[in-house]
């Protein structure tokens, strides 16, 4: 293959894995921006929404569109429950301390993953997409519906930015944010915000997982590589900033197409990992944080 | 109050904490202790306890579950005919992770914890290699259902025997003339980045070769990935012959992103089941295999001229003639490799019955008796086929199957020969102190 065909493959690549990376991120870096708490378990509701989505698209028959948009609006909502439950079962009675809430959602990753190999199986099971048209380029064929995961992302991502910064509810999670105390001196009912923000967090690593899920298919194991992507992206965009983690999603899933696809993949996870280091040693706070006060 | 004495008050208790670790400490140690377990000195009467080590959990989950529902009634089918030697069998089963550390940890746990008389069961490459110095170091019988070279080669040691299921290389080898005929000359090979790959990377081109045909491009792939497009590229334009060989979990994203990637104007395709065992051939994306070819080992679809020893197999593993488990249709299982659990313990009972094995004791009998062990005839306990065994190498020879894909089911239209896949020993384990 050329190299112009080629580039254009690996970029199409990395832009889907940097939307679906985006999303995930950005779950993430607000329960990190917002709570100060380390959610290692984040992978783990990845996964929980890629395996309701199985379970959801298979329940509805019909068009597979069908299942796949029920599966779109009921396995996120159902995600965010279980975060929600987690929260106020766990995490609220640990005070919301920083290393405590660390081994916490650990355990809370090895509870979620265990119960699925338990209920959903060892096996990988695949969710039809919504629609399946192959894109023909002079060169080689592409999925339609991978350009439309990009697309739909593109669009969640700007609803969560709109609600961050135009509506009460973002005003009230950027207050808590910024100043815990404060916000509850002027009467943010900032258990209420934790909680919320928490489920939020992790129903946007659902929808992300029920966007990618016709694409590769669910497995209970599958939350591992979107952890640890995100926390890349989350620790280079800088904690709490939406923009940083877009962009730096943006950065690592367009390196990562086309390192590994002219290089090698493990050089890709190299380099990403490198970018991190060296982030962290001459801008601790990222690349759009604010340092701290 | 009742309790006046504080007798439920933990705090008035006398138990200190000091008390309570020596406690834990003591009941830990008598636990651990030699001669704990059960049986330790084996009467004649207590079962002969065979030690099976599971992928349970980790990327070989959808197998290590069919290997035991094979094992489990390849164990009742034993035991309802009168167990080994009169003695009944039993499994215990250890979860390793698909871990070649936590497999090496498990041998142990077998050998001197649970003190079975044999380990058994293993499929991933990688966790046989990491686990054979264990069985060799507690001179363990180990007996795996691998399908890699590693124990042919003869390179790991004494212990370790593969009387169950065929080779790598001589799977390739009995099959690289049909490829040769009948798919093309030109063949790119895909195949993960581990040893059971390897053993795909490095005898499929001279067993090629041998027939007139070349491989023009090797891609390797590492067995944890999720997305394979950026893989592709790498394909050169002229191969005739797609060659493909997976593993884990991302199987069907693979076969669906090459159908997406090429469409209907795609070379030929020769997939090793591995691809997608556990995997419906009807799910959604893989139209595309329409027409391609399979290597099986033993076939997934019923077939028309099925011996009665298949049925009665399928029948006893809980097999409908799609190959997936009676009662869910969607319960995909791993047919290509999982009849090797059921022979290998019809193995097993013989090599035993053979050395008049009676304990730990015997192990070296046991080991000696199953080298002496020339040939399996097709039937009951082989329902795959007749097999050959070279108790030099420790391994099995015989027949494939080559199925191709057509109307949704897998038809056998070509089965190779013993000898096909016959090969000149790379050692003798023979030699090595027992």
């Amino acid at each position: 293959m050329h190299f112009g065909p080629h580039l254009l493959l690996a970029a199409l690549e990395g832009l889907v894995t940097s939307a679906v990376l985006a999303l995930t991120a950005l779950g993430l870096s607000l329960v990190f921006g917002v709570m100060r708490i380390v959610n290692v378990a984040h992978g783990e509701f990845f996964m929980l929404g890629a395996v309701l989505a199985w379970a959801i698209s298979t329940a509805i028959s019909g068009h597979p569109a069908i299942g796949f948009a029920a599966a779109l609006v009921i396995a996120p909502l159902l995600v965010g429950l279980v975060a929600f439950l987690a929260e106020w079962l766990v995490l609220r009675r640990l005070n919301y301390n920083p290393e405590s809430t660390i081994v916490a959602t650990i355990g809370m990753l090895y509870i979620i993953q265990q119960l699925a190999l338990t209920f959903y199986g060892p096996e990988a099971r695949p969710v039809e997409p919504p629609f399946s048209y192959r894109i023909l380029l002079p060169w080689f064929g592409y999925s339609g519906y991978k350009l439309s995961v990009v697309a739909a992302s593109a669009i969640l991502l700007v609803i969560t930015w709109l609600v961050l910064t135009r509506t009460k509810i973002g005003m009230i999670m950027r207050a808590t944010q910024y100043d815990r105390e404060t916000a509850q001196a002027f009467g943010i009912p900032v258990e209420r915000v934790y909680a919320g923000v928490f489920a939020v967090g992790a129903m946007l690593a659902a929808i992300a997982a029920v966007l990618i899920v016709p694409i590769s298919q669910a497995h209970y194991l599958m939350g591992q590589d979107p952890l640890l992507l995100s926390f890349i992206v989350v620790i280079i965009g800088g904690l709490g900033s939406l923009r940083g983690t877009v962009v730096a999603a943006v950065l690592i899933g367009l390196s990562d197409g086309i390192i590994s696809m002219f290089f090698s993949p493990t050089l890709a996870k190299i380099i990403a990992t490198l970018v991190v280091a060296m982030v962290l040693v001459f801008r601790p706070q990222g690349l759009f944080g604010t340092a701290p006060r | 109050m009742a309790d006046k004495n504080g007798f439920f008050d933990l705090s008035k208790t006398t138990l200190s904490r000091r008390t309570a670790l020596k406690g834990i400490a003591a009941g830990a140690g008598l636990a651990l202790a030699p001669g704990f377990v059960r049986y330790s000195q084996a009467q004649s009467s207590a079962p002969i306890r065979i030690g099976f080590q599971s992928h349970r959990t980790g990327i070989g989950a959808a197998y290590g579950r069919w290997y035991e529902k094979t094992s489990a009634a390849a164990v009742k089918a034993i035991n309802d005919a009168g167990g080994i030697a009169g003695r009944k069998v039993e499994l215990v089963i250890e979860d390793d992770g698909t871990d070649p550390a936590r497999g090496a940890e498990v041998v142990n746990k077998f050998a001197k914890q649970h003190k079975t008389d044999i380990v058994f069961g293993t499929l991933f490459s990688h966790v046989v290699i990491g686990s054979a110095p264990a069985a060799g170091e507690n001179k363990i019988p180990y007996f795996v259902v691998s399908e890699g070279h590693h124990v042919a080669s003869t390179k790991l040691n004494r212990y370790v025997f593969q009387p169950g299921i065929t080779d790598v290389k001589s799977q390739i080898q009995s099959m690289a003339p049909w490829i040769a005929a009948n798919a093309g000359k030109k063949v790119t090979q895909i195949f993960p980045d581990f040893a059971f790959g390897y053993d795909h990377r490095d005898y499929l081109p001279p067993a090629l070769k041998a027939q007139g045909a070349d491989v023009i491009a090797q891609i390797a792939i590492p067995p944890t990935e999720s997305s394979f497009t950026k893989y592709f590229p790498q394909i050169p334009a002229e191969t005739e012959v797609i060659y493909h060989v997976m593993v884990g979990p991302a199987v069907l994203t693979f076969v669906k992103e090459l159908g997406e990637f090429y469409g209907s104007q795609r070379p030929q395709l020769f997939g090793f089941m591995d691809s997608l065992e556990a995997t419906d051939i009807n799910s959604p994306g893989l139209e595309f295999l329409d027409g391609s070819h399979f290597w099986e080992g033993s076939p997934r679809y019923a077939q028309p001229d099925d011996s009665a020893a298949q049925k009665a197999y399928r029948a006893a593993v809980g097999i409908d003639d799609n190959g997936a488990a009676v009662g869910d249709p969607k319960d995909v299982s791993t047919a290509s490799h999982m009849f090797g659990c059921w022979e290998t313990l019809y193995v097993v009972k013989k090599a035993m019955e053979d050395a008049g094995y009676k304990g730990p004791e015997d192990r070296a009998k046991l080991v000696e008796a199953t080298e002496a062990l020339k040939e399996f005839a097709e039937g009951p306990e082989h329902p795959q086929g007749p097999k050959t065994f070279n108790g030099k190498i420790h391994q099995c020879f015989g027949i494939q199957n080559i199925s191709k894909v057509e109307g949704g089911k897998l038809k056998v239209v070509h089965k190779t020969k013993i000898e096909d896949g016959l090969y000149e020993p790379e050692g003798d384990y023979t030699t090595q102190a027992l």
